[in-house]
């Protein structure tokens, strides 16, 4: 897989740190799965979790802590866990192990829901603040130029889009803050399927979205 | 339990052997070992679940069921890929997010037989931990504020720029500057 946008560093750090939601993690993990750039990355901020912890200062546990966690080694709650579980099947090979978890069809045979003619999501319905679904939109059409009050994560599945930033192809992700409004359009003969996680709803500009936002929700 | 507790009594190891400590455990299960890492590592372990936001009592109850995990788990730490800080950092974050917000967050994990071009040797990762704690030391405190805040207290962006007040594009570009310095331990600017 050929991975030209890759995550923030910002968003892998606090990622490492435990601190994303459980949608944006998701698709942190979905991306990092396939890219080794993202990996390694990752490692380092979860080194530095490491390092600080060696830096807080102790708290002392209750006296007999050590005893009481002693007694326990050899009973069954003591007893060693078993290897990391079976990773589940990916049902398409364009759905990342960790999003395989959340699906139970692959791509095609998901619940769609048609928001205008061409564009068509399914929400995962994580909760949390923000909102993690899929989009599915036609080849030549274009998401409502919007902005973001937080945080928005973007991850090709299928296809492709371009927008202002540049062209976004399967593996890709688009890490994208307030500061950055955009439109992008499907752009290849094919429809474009990606993840899409944010930490706050979007802001659209335009009348006609005004009039759509309602509805879709996005 | 009195001749367990009398091999505590020994010299706790230096920093650098607590992968070892903890590599070896997996293979020996031998709880005189265990109660060395037990005493370093659960006092750590507590604090990091109180800033996470349980109240002390809790927080006595998850750090004992974290250290009993890693009892359950040493066999699976392999000194190449982490050292014992990280492993046991990863631990604890994972039974935080699990006990304080319900979530079953996903964490990418290499299987284990996947060859990893990151590996190192046990040696190689402490030299890392010893410039990383040095370099963490040194950050202006700006950078070193955001690092606390999400790391120790598990804020996300939009969090930390409400907790101190600035914009969220100014949150991310500390982080990076900050993970930009601390990455420079393994010998890469980008
Ligand atoms: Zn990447």
């Amino acid at each position: 897989m050929n991975i030209r946008h890759h995550l923030d560093d910002a968003t892998l750090m606090v990622y490492a740190a435990g601190s994303l939601s459980e949608g944006m993690s998701l698709l942190v993990a979905s991306h990092i799965d396939r890219c080794a750039h993202c990996q390694q990355r990752m490692r380092q901020a979860e080194a530095v979790g490491g390092a600080l912890l060696e830096e807080l200062a102790p708290v002392a546990l209750a006296p007999d802590a050590l005893d009481q966690v002693l007694a326990l080694l050899e009973t069954n709650a003591g007893s060693p866990e078993m290897q990391t579980p079976v990773r589940v099947r990916s049902q398409d090979a364009d759905i990342p192990m960790p999003l395989a978890q959340y699906l139970n069809k692959p791509l095609d045979e998901l619940d769609w829901r048609t928001l205008v003619p061409g564009v068509r999501q399914l929400d995962l319905r994580l909760g949390g603040p923000g909102a993690t679904r899929l989009l599915r939109i036609a080849p030549g059409l274009s998401v409502p130029h919007h902005s973001h009050r937080g945080n928005e994560l973007t991850l090709i599945l299928r296809g492709s889009y371009s927008d202002e930033l540049g062209r976004f192809q399967a593996g890709d992700v688009a890490d994208l803050d307030e500061q950055i409004s955009h439109q992008p359009i499907s752009d290849s003969g094919e429809d474009c399927i990606c993840l899409i996680a944010t930490d706050a709803p979007l802001r659209f500009s335009g009348l006609m979205v005004r009039l759509v936002q309602p509805f879709i929700g996005l | 339990m009195a001749a367990v507790i009398s091999l505590f009594k020994q010299a706790p190891p230096v920093k650098e052997e607590w992968s070892a400590c903890l590599a070896g455990l997996g293979q020996s299960r031998d709880k005189s070992e265990y109660g060395r890492l037990f005493q370093h590592f659960a006092p750590r372990v507590k604090a990091y679940i109180i800033r996470m936001g349980m109240t002390p009592a809790n927080a006595e109850e998850l750090a004992q069921e974290a250290l009993l995990s890693v009892w359950r788990k040493a066999h699976m730490f392999d000194p190449a890929k982490a050292n014992a800080s990280t492993w046991i950092f990863r631990l604890a974050r994972n039974l935080c997010i699990d006990r304080l917000r319900r979530e079953k967050i996903q964490f990418y994990e290499l299987e284990a037989e996947e060859p990893d071009p990151d590996d190192h040797h046990a040696g190689e990762h402490a030299v890392l931990a010893t410039r990383m704690a040095e370099s963490i030391r040194t950050l202006p405190e700006a950078q070193a504020q955001v690092l606390y805040l999400s790391y120790y207290e598990g804020r996300s962006h939009s969090e930390i720029a409400q907790a101190i007040g600035i914009p969220l594009g100014s949150v991310k570009s500390r982080l990076r500057l900050g993970f930009e310095k601390l990455k420079q331990v393994w010998g890469e600017s980008s």
